[in-house]
């Protein structure tokens, strides 16, 4: 081989790499469709909700869309919208991860959570037990899951955003319990996650280290992965116990508004999560296990499974996401004290 | 391991022309890739904690915690690498030196750790290990836990580490001539001080190299580790977990700090290794 030949089929080698590496970029750029960004246990709710939106959408305007959804655990959800992911539309577990997303990268209006009903949350849920057929540890309330010999299930709320509702929940009771006294609130906490043999780091992981593996007596759970576990796994092996006092979960939704302006997708974002509200897509909701903030809408037969609860809300117990976060949850905060404490174990 | 031709020559060799094209092109293109793929995104890590400073670093290491995954990740890793070294020695030795219907199935075997993502293999071992899995029964029966402990860090650390040190001895073990062992047979040498005087020597920069890719990929893996180690703090986190909680606070300096504090400590032992590794080469004079 010449030397010419040589150095040209070497040019050739790089020019073709050059290109490649090119042309994978922009194909990734091109896919420019409506995303809605989501957290883990709403996989289910979305794969619904997404083909009943995209037909009212051709009823309405004629236009065919393809709606793309992103299933994660919520924090790394909200970081991957800040550092970039194209999100049109966030719909995650807690609003304090949206408000990161507004503070961090200017993307969404400070004042969100006030531009939709309901706080922005179209549906609720909130925390209950899941525990072996038969209750064989008489798991009734709270306070169950504090004495020796009960194991919990829970995920990790450094984590995870729904094991912050599970935290959350836990100390709500121990406060009315204990008239208020925080001391013994956290002792009481603490008990609780002396109990826990595993921590996943999502909901869903929790889940299956109590269905698939058989680990621990109870599992604390939002309420629709509750009734997605009897669905999956059988409501022979497990069942729902509903403690008579928790947290109402309210996962809120908002449109990013700077992807979305970009994007040209404003009026079919607002439209999105307004469809949400919508008697159909209650239905829906109700259907797949989530409180619909519109029961009237919903079958009736969905809304009977819900038991009574008397619920705490973060804003009246806690003094809203941020004041809870920065307690509880941040570096030195009281959930690092309680787990500091059980070096000994 | 670099063919003989190619050791020992003057500076000409150098620039000498070979079967890739323009040693100028392929040259500069080397240091670009390595440098946007490797170098890039490391020195972002260093420059994203370098406004923390040694003491800053240090605060972040010796947080209880942080302190304790760290203990966690590097002991374990070593212990598994320890582990991998030596039964990847046998697994390399049996695959190389006999000759056995479905060999070459099973050499295609050991690759599937490298193959597979980390986080199937996490779910299949965990659910293999926990009390009401395969293995994890009759451990049970006797009161041995696995999942969801610190063994089952090392069970997962073992798995994913162990194709580093068979597909690193592997080669060196084909080149090493039965002769050799036979000779030290006909002049009275007993099988056990054959293996370790014969044997051993010329294998041992190989097994080195192999221990250290295996203990350098094991630092680094979060996936299988955390379906199977339970995650409960000072006791079975990993610092890759950590780096992650970090995250999840939005604590983006104290991540990049730990991440920097491991990446110093991983490069101060694969330095350790190499350093023996060439000892031991000039030692023996072998490869």
């Amino acid at each position: 081989m010449s030397e010419k030949l040589r150095k040209s089929l070497g040019l050739g080698i790089l020019g073709g790499l050059v290109a490649l590496t090119m042309l994978a970029s922009a194909h990734s750029l091109a896919g420019q469709t409506f995303l809605n960004v989501s957290y883990d246990p709403t996989r289910e709710l979305y794969k619904a909700i997404n083909p009943a939106f995209a037909a009212d959408w051709k009823a309405r305007t004629g236009e065919t869309i393809e709606l793309l959804a992103s299933h994660g655990g919520s924090g790394a959800q909200a970081r991957a919208v800040i550092e970039g992911l194209n999100a049109d539309v966030v719909t995650l577990a807690l609003a304090a991860d949206i408000d990161a997303i507004a503070s961090k990268s200017g993307k969404i209006p400070v004042d969100w959570q006030k531009r939709r009903p309901n706080n922005s949350s179209p549906y609720t849920s909130t925390i209950v037990f899941l525990v072996r057929k038969g209750n064989p540890k008489a798991v009734e309330d709270w306070d169950d899951l504090a004495k020796p010999g009960v194991a919990v299930i829970t995920p990790n709320p450094k984590t995870s955003g729904g094991a912050r509702w599970n935290y959350l929940a836990a100390w709500g009771y121990g406060l009315k319990k204990f008239g208020g006294d925080e001391a013994k609130t956290k002792d009481f906490v603490k008990a609780i996650y002396k109990n826990a043999p595993v921590m996943d780091t999502g909901a869903r992981g929790s889940t299956i280290t109590f269905a698939q593996r058989g680990i621990g007596d109870v599992l604390l759970a939002w309420e629709n992965e509750a009734f997605l576990a009897l669905k999956e796994f059988g409501a022979d092996k497990f069942e729902i116990v509903t403690p008579p006092q928790s947290i109402l979960a309210e996962p809120p939704v908002a449109v990013v508004d700077a992807n979305a302006d970009a994007k040209g997708n404003r009026q079919l974002a607002e439209a999105y999560l307004d469809f949400l509200y919508s008697p159909a897509a209650q239905a829906i909701i109700a259907r797949n296990f989530y409180r619909p903030v519109h029961p009237e809408y919903a079958a009736k037969d969905d809304v009977k499974k819900f038991a009574k609860i008397e619920f705490i809300t973060v804003d009246k117990s806690f003094g809203g996401w941020a004041a809870a976060q920065k307690k509880h949850f941040a570096d030195g905060g009281i959930f690092d004290d309680i787990q500091k404490q059980e070096l000994t174990r | 391991m670099t063919s003989p031709s190619l050791v020992g020559k003057n500076a000409r060799r150098f620039a000498a022309p070979s079967v890739i094209p323009g040693f100028g092109l392929t040259f500069g293109y080397t240091l670009i890739y390595l440098g946007v793929i490797v170098l890039f995104p490391l020195a972002t890590l260093i420059w994203q904690s370098s406004g923390l400073g040694f003491s800053g670093l240090y605060a972040i290491a010796a947080e209880p915690r942080v302190a304790a995954s760290l203990r966690t990740t590097f002991f374990i890793s070593f212990a598994a690498a320890v582990v991998d070294l030596f039964f990847g020695l046998i697994v390399a030795w049996v695959l190389t030196r006999y000759d056995f219907p479905g060999r070459r199935l099973l050499d295609a075997f050991v690759d599937l750790p490298f193959a597979l993502p980390t986080a199937v293999a996490g779910i299949s071992l965990a659910a293999l290990y926990s009390p009401n899995g395969w293995f994890g029964a009759p451990l049970a029966d006797y009161d041995i836990k696995v999942a969801y402990t610190r063994w089952g860090i090392l069970v997962a650390l073992i798995f994913i580490g162990l194709p580093f040190v068979v597909r690193t001895v592997q080669p060196i073990i084909s080149e090493l001539e039965a002769e050799l062992e036979e000779a030290s047979a006909t002049l009275g040498a007993g099988r056990l001080q054959t293996v370790v005087r014969v044997m051993l020597p010329p294998l041992a920069p190989a097994l080195l190299t192999g221990f250290a890719l295996a203990f350098a990929r094991s630092i680094g893996e979060y996936g299988s580790v955390i379906f199977i180690a339970g995650n409960i703090a000072y006791v079975s986190e990993i610092a890759p977990l950590i780096i992650v909680v970090k995250l999840e606070q939005y604590d983006v300096p104290g991540a990049t700090g730990i991440a920097t504090i491991m990446l110093a400590i991983s490069f101060a032992a694969l330095l350790l290794i190499n350093l023996v590794q060439a000892w031991s080469r000039r030692r023996f004079g072998h490869v």
